[in-house]
């Protein structure tokens, strides 16, 4: 097998506040094939944005990071800060949770648009502007010659969505990192930024890190999903085995809480007691253990081991939940 | 969806009944038909769950209500009484029996006041004694799961969501109202406290007979909790119903399009049907005749020239809707009732 896209080793990064350091990522390791989608899930707090900017290198002040992050064979974290700039936009791209923050409310989208291109790609202005209409086309935008014109404001926020991806795209990236691209979008709107990520996704065979803290959001959409928690890494494996058959802990009761579709009426939902650890100091050993409801000896203390439980799925649990009888011991280990 | 009419109300037994409601903001842009010709009413001791997109008119509904919003035209009655007519005091008074909680629980509470006082404000308001205030404080802090002296003395901003939101219900509930309205009070919290507070809110109700409006724009949140459920689209009704017949085999497109549009952890693509194409018109100029027709996959001409109002379309499931969705063959085969899913096998 080739060399992963992106491989991401025992990274950390501390933020310095008044309180202490807090350890937003906190060894983490992973990898993304080229052409593949990476799910990243866990509650707010447990430090998926960090990590998406960990990676970029876009770091809050008083941060530093350490580990380390090979891109297409370079480690991004020796780079010197002019070339990690240069790889933002033209081989990643990203993708926030707020549009209308991400964009610039003063300037028209053609410009906004073009300008990576023009800077990145060194294409010139009608060749751009061409581009541009193109992208958007691609991105479901109707009227895109009409669109350039529009300032942000002028747009619905599912239509700013579809214009920050087509800004990602622009440069044509290998990898795209989507941080809750659909959060503050409505249900129907979501669906069509869901759908439009992936069909891009798939369609330009390029690999990308969709965060989310909603399961679900993902479970679709992903080929491989990492649970977070507190920093660190819970489970990872192929998606569609990890929500089939969650085994560590936390995943397990993350999914008993979420409500369905199908649930019957006042049906009682499980809950997940507790918060998450203060980031400053948390607990040793499994850090979900103050909350879990099935600790064992061992779970208090030392660093707990991920593990490999099946072909593509690797846990960080002593004591996981219901191993389902046909499981294939020690599979080979591809997930970092 | 984007009907009108009132055949699904149920008449004088409603705790809460809402007719013809109409609600207009006055902008520079315009006039936004927040809510057009809306009707709802609440039995005694039912949840009735009201989703829609955002800007469906769901907020404004609730507020209607409790007239925080001015009322442009539709009656509004509370226990048989018409609340248009009543003056400023004995609104004040009503609204004891009538609380409402927010989305923003930390937002919702004064900043500089510590929790103990933060849940009697009413009672204080109302010119209750210190004794019954003390008394009062303990007993809904208590009800909310933060009986631990530790939250007495402390300030808002000090809290979590899950606890903010815990104290905007105590401070409800102090009151003693019949009526809760609760707008989107877990859209902010995660998953894991969000189930502490659907369950806390289902407990207080059973518990204290209370009759809620549950608002949400999450589907399966509504299904958890609710008794009937009300489907919104740009300041209309679409469908209302109980949750099972509505969920399993909608009447109105809209409705089959909001299902269609949850992700689900099961499902092969992740969604259960087609996406819905199209953006949200403006309320400042909503679609003539049905307000889902430049969305919906349905619509024809008699669509665009008729409002279609709402009718029974099966035994207690009502929809506005000229082509209403048939019973999904594979539900009518096995006798309409919900298919049961399985359930993710559990350890
Ligand atoms: N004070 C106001 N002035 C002008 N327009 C308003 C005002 N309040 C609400 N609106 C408009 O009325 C419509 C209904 O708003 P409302 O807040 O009731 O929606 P909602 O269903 O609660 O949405 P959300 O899910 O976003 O909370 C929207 O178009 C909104 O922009
Ligand atoms: N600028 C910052 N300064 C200090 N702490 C921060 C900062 N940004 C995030 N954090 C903390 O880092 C942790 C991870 O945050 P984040 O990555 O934003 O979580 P998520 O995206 O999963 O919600 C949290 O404890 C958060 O409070
Ligand atoms: S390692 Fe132990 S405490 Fe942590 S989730 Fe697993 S069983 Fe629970
Ligand atoms: S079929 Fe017609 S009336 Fe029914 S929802 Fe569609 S557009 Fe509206
Ligand atoms: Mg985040
Ligand atoms: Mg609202």
């Amino acid at each position: 097998m080739t060399e992963p896209l992106l491989v991401v080793s025992h990274l950390h990064m501390h933020i310095g506040t008044p309180r202490g350091a807090v350890r937003a990522v906190d060894d983490v390791s992973l990898a993304i094939e080229a052409g593949q989608a990476l799910g990243v899930v866990g509650e707010s707090g447990s430090g998926k944005s960090m990590l998406a900017r960990a990676i970029m290198g876009l770091l809050p002040p008083r941060a530093a990071r350490s580990g380390s992050i090979q891109f297409k064979g370079q480690d991004l974290m020796t780079l010197p800060v002019k070339e990690q700039r240069d790889l933002w936009g033209k081989q990643i791209g990203m993708v926030f949770q707020d549009p209308g923050r991400s964009l610039n409310p003063v300037v028209r989208v053609e410009r906004q648009l073009t300008e990576g291109m023009r800077r990145h790609l060194g294409v010139g202005r009608s060749e751009a502007r061409t581009r541009a209409v193109r992208l958007l086309d691609e991105v479901g935008v109707p009227d895109p010659e009409a669109r350039l014109g529009n300032y942000p404001h002028q747009m619905s926020g599912g239509m700013r969505q579809r214009v920050m991806l087509a800004i990602a795209l622009a440069c044509e990236p290998d990898l795209l990192i989507a941080d809750e691209p659909t959060t503050a979008l409505d249900v129907t709107i979501q669906r069509q930024i869901l759908d439009l990520l992936r069909r891009v996704q798939t369609s330009r065979g390029m690999a990308m890190m969709l965060i989310s803290h909603d399961l679900s959001v993902v479970a679709g959409r992903t080929d491989r999903v990492a649970v977070m928690y507190a920093g660190q890494l819970a489970e990872t494996g192929a998606t569609r085995e990890v929500f089939a058959a969650p085994r560590h802990r936390y995943t397990h009761a993350l999914l008993d809480a979420t409500p369905t579709l199908h649930q019957e009426r006042h049906a009682r939902l499980r809950v997940i007691e507790g918060s998450l650890p203060d980031p400053t100091a948390p607990p040793p050993g499994c850090r979900f253990s103050q909350r879990c409801t099935a600790p064992v000896e061992g779970c208090a203390e030392g660093p707990i081991p991920m593990e490999s439980v099946g072909a593509d799925h690797r846990v960080a649990c002593l004591n996981p939940a219901g191993a389902p009888d046909l499981v294939v011991a020690g599979g080979s280990s591809d997930g970092r | 969806m984007a009907g009108s009419g009132a055949a699904h109300l149920r008449g004088d037994e409603a705790l809460l009944s809402v007719e013809d409601l109409v609600v207009e903001y006055r902008t520079s842009a315009g006039v936004v038909q927040a809510v057009s010709k809306v009707s709802f009413d609440v039995l005694p001791g039912e949840t009735l769950g009201i989703v829609g997109e955002s800007g469906c008119g769901k907020s404004t509904t609730g507020r209607a209500v409790l007239r925080l919003d001015t009322v442009t035209s539709g009656s509004i009655r509370f226990r048989g009484r018409a609340i248009e007519g009543l003056d400023e005091r004995e609104m004040r008074a009503l609204r004891r029996e009538m609380q409402m909680i927010f989305q923003d629980p930390v937002g919702s509470l004064n900043p500089r006041r510590p929790v103990r006082e933060l849940v009697v404000e009413g009672l204080d308001i109302a010119g209750a004694s210190r004794k019954d205030q003390e008394a009062a404080a303990g007993r809904v802090l208590e009800a909310v799961g933060l009986a631990d002296d530790r939250f007495r003395d402390l300030l808002p901003r000090r809290l979590s969501g899950g606890q903010a939101q815990r104290v905007a219900i105590a401070r409800a509930l102090a009151v003693e109202p019949q009526l809760l309205i609760c707008d989107e009070p877990v859209s902010a919290l995660d998953v894991s406290v969000q189930a502490q507070i659907l369950n806390l809110v289902e407990d207080l109700k059973r518990d204290l007979g209370l009759t809620v409006v549950f608002i949400a724009h999450d589907l399966s949140v509504v299904r958890t909790v609710s008794d009937r459920v009300l489907v919104m689209y740009l300041g209309k009704l679409c469908e209302f119903g109980e949750p099972e017949a509505v969920y399993a085999s909608p009447a109105h497109p809209y409705t089959r399009a909001l299902l269609d549009s949850v992700p689900q952890p099961d499902a092969v693509d992740g969604f259960t049907g087609p996406a819905l194409e199209g953006d949200l018109p403006s309320p400042l100029s909503p679609p003539t005749g049905c307000r889902f027709r430049t969305r919906c996959p349905r619509a024809d001409e008699q669509c665009a020239a008729e409002e279609p109002q709402v009718a029974e379309i099966r035994p207690g499931q009502f929809a506005a809707c000229h082509h209403p969705l048939p019973v999904p063959e594979v539900l009518a085969a096995a006798g309409g009732a919900a298919v049961p899913v399985p359930a993710r096998s559990s350890a």
